[in-house]
């Protein structure tokens, strides 16, 4: 038998494991102040979104009362009411759900395509690689925003449409950004070892690549994710995606906008909703990324 | 660094004509009459299908294409159906319009964004450090007219000290064309500082730790002397790669900036002319904001393998 | 000012509270070298910021007093410290590319360190020139005008020491400064440190891992081990040491000229303790000669015999070299194996350059073979080549008599599970979402190799069951290198490639995996193509030696005689710059390539111009089997007079003179 044993190593069960983890999600709250907000925030409007403004607000953000037109913030409405008399928070609350509906499942598309590319890409290199890295090349001619105005322009609008451009326009991203990160494991030698013990290849990007890009596709969807917030508002401010008479944050904005010096709260509002929300998804994204890079 | 440059500049006819195809393609993509649309629903069948063949719809695809590439490639960029105007002069006007504000945006976002990413860089896990990257995360996450909306609220509509259009009259001199722009690009640049500056941060927070700086340090130097020789630098090369990610947003943003301020540029007619099937117009528009944005991307590439001796020489062993 | 050298007392440092130095103490005259041997993580790193005043962030001074020439380095103010370290003080760190700033020119670099020192600005440029030529920079004009990235690492090195003596510094810090270099460039920068040593009057400091490098450059020695001093005296410390650690540190060091068969090397047991205080003596719970009274108190540093410190309650007479001799090995079979690998015509390129030139080569059954060679060898790729990693290029390969096919994927199971390979850096061999038990159990599974459970492999590699579950991130460089071997070794495979398979782990962990190798020939009967870059490594293992150089082999035969001579002017040039002698001439520069003649000439003492650079050397073979491609006669070949009945001792007192 060999010489010497190099030391003991201790292990604990899993399930104690386990608590610990989430102890210690609780301990990040609490000295993390800002996420935790940022985590609040973000899920008052989820709750808005999956509840819906009724449960929310006794106002209908449907409803027309002309006698309340232009009615500056007040007890009767907390936030005024605009051209139609409507209420401006109750559209405010209803205008969570399209932008919670586009944005997340944008977002999951683009990073499930987008890491399947770049980790395929990378991890089997040669021709498609190359193949890979010249489409990319080709679909990034044009500035994200001017190609999705162009085709949710051209195509018309819908949710639909509007959650295909923004995914196609994130791909190239996310497939770059795992491509790169695969790149860097691909060099190390355990990958090389497990080729020699004659792993099969998709066992070789599932089991050995996968695992270690785990925190750059965690990163890349909480980034994407306050991207697809921002993408979903503007595209509806340009008057896409939504159909008019929408509550969207966007396209509220869009439509309110000649009231600007009349009924600036009409605009404020969703403005500001949009804010905050978009800032409350940064603010995790980021929160999320130190902690990966730790 | 001549090879890199010439095969630059050979690929960007290549990469134009991609983009000619995808811009065609858009085009063809289209589920609606474009004759119809043009001339609205009541309009006779016999004059929807006359107006296609004036337009040269109902040709085969690459018979289309070619024509409008070849006329395209002349000079001959065709008449707007519904602004009733020759495409090409539509079109550089109103680019020098976009590209006005694009460059006086990138011209203060530059300075701004650099000092304070160093800044907070410098003085990183303090309190304005904490300042800076936190208003800077914010403020790149937020969309242009959101921040817009909130600049004309306060400081159009009710302060009453800029304009609320930022269209410019015609016999207006450079100061109060500047007055009328101020807020569309405080709005474009706030939103592209966030993210350079903190990449500017994170760099410099990098080179503060590396080897040489502390090799520096040890033999004596004083905190000024470090950040004049080596730390300014280094922190600030890497920008330029961030820089050139930015553009994309700053012409993206033209779009959004334009429709929001109201002004006569190339982002609102691109809009304008997608939103009513003007064909020639959005090809046009598509197609010069394709290669302005390709330029620029290239000139930022260059600008960073000048700067950074190790990919301008490459290793010599 | 009066020159009073280096004095450090009673130095205590602590990391986020929990102490790295313990009170660590000694002088260094003007003028002379000490040098500072431990391990990775017996504080010497901390040491050494400690003495150019830098704590790291995190990090605090306890207590001490750090004095140079009368003027106590802790307790200067921010200013006053800048002031100390521009002109007092020059440190030389590692990882020269990194201490070099890579937006700035050479030139512009040792300028700014020579204005910082106070030269006047206007002379600056000729003193910088002046000083790239006095670290025997060549062409010092040129250099100047180069950046960081176009040099060698050699030439970085020496810039960076030439930063360091921009001031004209008393104390001279040099933390592992030859690390990561090849031998040759070692060998000379070990010649520039003794230069500069008898024309600066400095004290030096110099702190390595290396014994060898310390022994041959230094006057006296300490022994660091978890952040104390354990024994201090002159360099003849490391020949004839009082410390167990120290005597056990040296027995798990291999020696140039003592294989296995000679000298077994014996592993230090169990692990360093971390940071933090201990009750008793630092060593006791690793010592063999530890007992009751050593694990209750800590022993102070006291002197024994001559002009020497030891921290032990029972020190050794200083007369034996190894507490505990193991048994030599039994010598092995000398019969001709019968071959297992063949290689021949084997060529391999990375883009213009060719790594591997027309290689031949045979394996036995059983057989060790130790491969040499320093940076841009080609041994990397020979070995990837021979593992089917790296696949284009022209050569046949015959495994057990029949075809093997270059590239990995085309060969059967059967054969892909007998030749294996073992990596270099145990954290990136390893994947670290994987624990052990899944990355044994997946070599097993896919290398067929059913039979065998997890947990009799990890038996096998020495690692304990309670490890299986562990990640690779918590454990120890040489347990993740058992891992990697064990890995290796699932299939039972007739031959491991093992690629420099300890050169990242400490000494005393290296004696361990050497073993475990070992262990494994002799129970199992693989073979080994064993690559380093350390000749006293190979040689304890190998049967036959094979050194390479620009991708072709220049010598080849068993590893006894090739070692002894006569051997090829390549292999003395090894030799001597790994017994550290330093050069009698200066080096010769690598200039251009030439397709003909010998590819070592243009840097060889002995060539023949004429003949050297224009045919290629015909094959010599001073004996049986042990061949030389030179164009010098048996006869005249070199020799090395050292061999297991005369070994060469550490400490290189007696052969300085020659410098």
């Amino acid at each position: 038998m060999s010489a010497g044993v190099d030391g003991q190593t201790g292990t604990r069960p899993a399930a104690a494991v386990g608590t610990e983890r989430l102890a210690g999600l609780a301990r990040g709250a609490r000295r993390d102040v800002v996420a935790a907000v940022a985590g609040a925030v973000v899920a008052v409007w989820v709750v808005a979104a999956v509840v819906g403004w009724r449960v929310l607000t006794p106002r209908d953000p449907a409803l027309q009362a002309p006698s309340d037109r232009f009615a500056r913030p007040g007890p009767e409405h907390w936030l005024g009411a605009d051209q139609f008399g409507r209420d401006v928070l109750a559209r405010v609350l209803a205008g969570a759900r399209p932008v919670l509906v586009v944005a997340p499942l944008a977002t999951v598309l683009a990073v499930i395509v987008g890491t399947v590319i770049g980790l395929s890409a990378a991890g089997l290199g040669g021709w498609y690689d190359g193949l890979v890295m010249r489409v990319l090349d080709a679909v990034t001619v044009f500035p994200s925003i001017i190609a999705a105005t162009l085709f949710a322009a051209l195509v018309g609008r819908s949710r639909l449409v509007l959650i295909l451009v923004i995914a196609a326009t994130f791909v190239p991203i996310v497939a770059r950004s795992v491509r790169a990160a695969t790149l860097v494991e691909c060099a190390k030698p355990y990958v090389e070892a497990a080729r020699l013990r004659g792993e099969p290849t998709w066992s070789l990007l599932v089991r050995e690549l996968l695992p270690n890009v785990r925190g750059t596709v965690l990163v890349e969807a909480t980034s994407r994710l306050g991207d697809a917030v921002f993408a979903a508002a503007t595209l509806s401010f340009l008057g896409l995606g939504e159909p008019p008479g929408s509550p969207e944050w966007g396209a509220t904005v869009s439509e309110n906008r000649v009231w600007l010096t009349v009924a600036p709260w009409t605009l404020l509002a969703p403005a500001l909703a949009i804010a905050s929300l978009v800032i409350a998804v940064a603010l995790l994204a980021d929160a999320v990324r130190r902690r990966i890079d730790a | 660094m001549d090879i890199y440059l010439l095969r630059r500049l050979a690929a960007i006819p290549v990469t134009l004509l991609g983009a000619s195809l995808l811009v065609f393609a858009a085009t063809v993509v289209l589920p609606g009459d474009v004759a119809r649309t043009i001339l609205g629903r009541e309009a006779s069948d016999a004059s929807v299908a006359a107006l296609n063949s004036e337009l040269g719809l109902d040709r085969p695809l690459p018979a289309q294409y070619l024509s409008w590439l070849g006329r395209f490639l002349i000079g001959d960029w065709g008449t707007s159906a519904t602004l009733h105007a020759p495409v090409r002069d539509l079109v550089l006007d109103r680019l020098g319009a976009s590209m006005l504000i694009a460059g006086i945006a990138f011209a203060v976002l530059v300075p701004v964004a650099l000092g304070l990413g160093l800044l907070a860089g410098l003085h990183h896990d303090r309190w304005a450090d904490r300042l800076i990257s936190g208003v800077a995360l914010g403020l790149g996450a937020t969309p242009e007219f959101v921040t817009g909306v909130v600049l004309l609220v306060v400081f159009a509509a009710t302060l009453h000290w800029f304009p609320v259009s930022a269209r410019i009259p015609r016999d207006a001199g450079p100061l109060e064309a500047l007055w009328h722009l101020t807020l569309p690009v405080v709005s474009l640049v706030l939103l592209c500082t966030g993210y350079v500056a903190r990449h500017v941060r994170a760099s410099t927070v990098t080179v503060l730790a590396s080897p040489y700086v502390r090799a520096a340090r040890l033999r004596g130097m004083s905190p000024a002397r470090l950040v004049r020789t080596h730390v300014l630098r280094n922190a600030t090369v890497p920008a330029a790669s961030a820089l050139g990610v930015q553009l994309q947003f700053l012409l993206g943003g033209l779009v959004v900036v334009e429709l929001l301020f109201d002004y006569p540029g190339l982002g609102a007619l691109l809009l304008r002319s997608a939103m009513d099937k003007d064909l020639p117009t959005l090809q046009a528009c598509a197609m010069v904001l394709g290669a302005a944005y390709m330029l620029i991307v290239l000139a930022a590439d260059l600008v960073y393998r000048l700067l950074d001796p190790r990919v301008r020489l490459g290793g010599a062993r | 000012m009066t020159r009073t050298g280096l004095r450090v007392e009673g130095l205590r440092a602590a990391y986020g509270g929990e102490p790295v130095l313990h009170g660590v103490s000694f002088d260094v005259e003007p003028g002379e070298i000490l040098g500072l041997v431990g391990e990775s993580g017996c504080g010497k790193s901390t040491l050494g910021y400690l003495l150019a005043g830098e704590i790291a962030p995190g990090g605090q001074v306890l207590g001490g007093r750090i004095e140079l020439d009368g003027a106590d380095v802790l307790g200067l103010d921010p200013r006053a410290l800048r002031r100390w370290r521009s002109r007092e003080v020059g440190i030389v760190h590692q990882e020269a590319a990194a201490s070099l700033d890579p937006t700035m020119t050479v030139g512009a670099q040792v300028r700014t360190a020579l204005v910082n020192s106070g030269a006047p600005r206007s002379a600056s440029e000729e003193s910088a020139l002046g000083l790239l030529r006095r670290v025997h920079l060549p062409d010092a004009e040129t250099l100047a005008r180069r950046y960081p990235h176009q040099l060698s690492g050699g030439q970085q090195q020496r810039v960076v020491i030439a930063c360091a003596l921009a001031g004209n510094p008393r104390l001279l810090v040099l933390d592992e400064p030859t690390t990561g270099l090849d031998a040759s460039v070692q060998r000379e920068i070990l010649t520039l440190i003794l230069e500069l040593r008898a024309e600066l009057a400095a004290a030096v400091v110099l702190i390595s891992h290396d014994l060898g490098l310390v022994g041959q450059v230094c006057d006296r020695v300490g022994v660091l081990y978890a952040g104390r001093l354990v024994e201090l005296g002159h360099t003849q410390v490391l020949d004839a040491p009082a410390h167990p650690y120290t005597a056990a540190l040296l027995a798990s060091h291999p020696r140039l000229g003592e294989p296995r068969t000679v000298r077994r090397l014996t592993a230090i047991p169990g692990q360093a303790p971390g940071p933090g205080y201990t009750v008793g003596c630092a060593f006791a719970p690793r010592c063999p000669l530890a007992t009751a009274a050593c694990a209750a108190t800590e022993p102070g540093l006291d002197p024994v015999g001559q002009q020497r410190l030891v921290r032990c309650h029972f020190p050794l007479d200083g007369a034996s070299a190894t507490p505990v001799p193991a048994r030599p090995a039994q010598p092995a079979d000398t019969q001709a194996e019968p071959v297992l690998l063949e290689v021949r015509g084997l060529v391999r390129r990375y883009g213009r350059t060719v790594a591997v030139d027309h290689v031949d080569l045979a394996i036995g059954r059983g057989e060790v073979i130790g491969l040499v060679g320093e940076s841009g060898s080609g041994k990397t790729t020979l070995a990837r080549a021979l593992v089917g990693l790296c696949a284009r290029g022209k050569g046949e390969l015959r495994f057990q008599g029949g075809e093997l096919h270059p590239r990995l994927e085309r060969r059967a199971p059967a054969v892909r599970r007998q030749i294996q390979m073992v990596f270099q850096s145990p954290d990136t061999s390893l994947n670290p979402q994987h624990r052990v038990r899944r990355i044994l159990g997946r070599a097993l599974h896919t290398l067929r190799a059913r039979r065998v459970g997890v947990a009799e492999l990890a038996e096998r590699i020495g690692l304990g069951a309670d490890v299986l579950d562990s990640r690779p991130g918590q454990l120890s460089g040489g347990q993740k290198q058992r891992v990697a071997i064990g890995r290796g070794l699932a299939g039972e495979p007739a031959l491991v490639v093992c690629d420099e398979p300890v050169s990242a782990l400490d000494v005393s962990v290296q004696a361990g995996v050497l073993e475990l190798l070992a262990a494994q020939r002799d129970e199992h009967g693989t073979a080994y193509l064993f690559i380093s870059h350390d000749l006293a490594v190979v040689g304890y293992l190998a049967d036959r030696v094979v050194v390479m150089y620009r991708g072709a082999i220049l010598e080849d035969g068993p590893s006894a005689a090739v070692l002894a001579g006569p051997h090829h002017p390549y292999t003395a040039s090894l030799i001597a710059a790994s017994t550290g002698q330093p050069r009698r001439r200066p080096a010769r520069r690598h200039t251009a390539i030439g397709t003909a003649g010998c590819r070592f000439a243009p840097v060889c003492d002995y060539a023949v111009p004429g003949t050297c650079d224009r045919e290629p050397p015909p094959r010599r073979e001073p004996h049986l089997g042990h061949h030389v491609d030179c164009v010098l006669q048996v006869g005249e070949l070199p020799l090395w007079p050292h061999s297991s009945a005369n070994p060469i001792p550490l400490s290189a007192n007696q052969n300085r003179g020659a410098s």
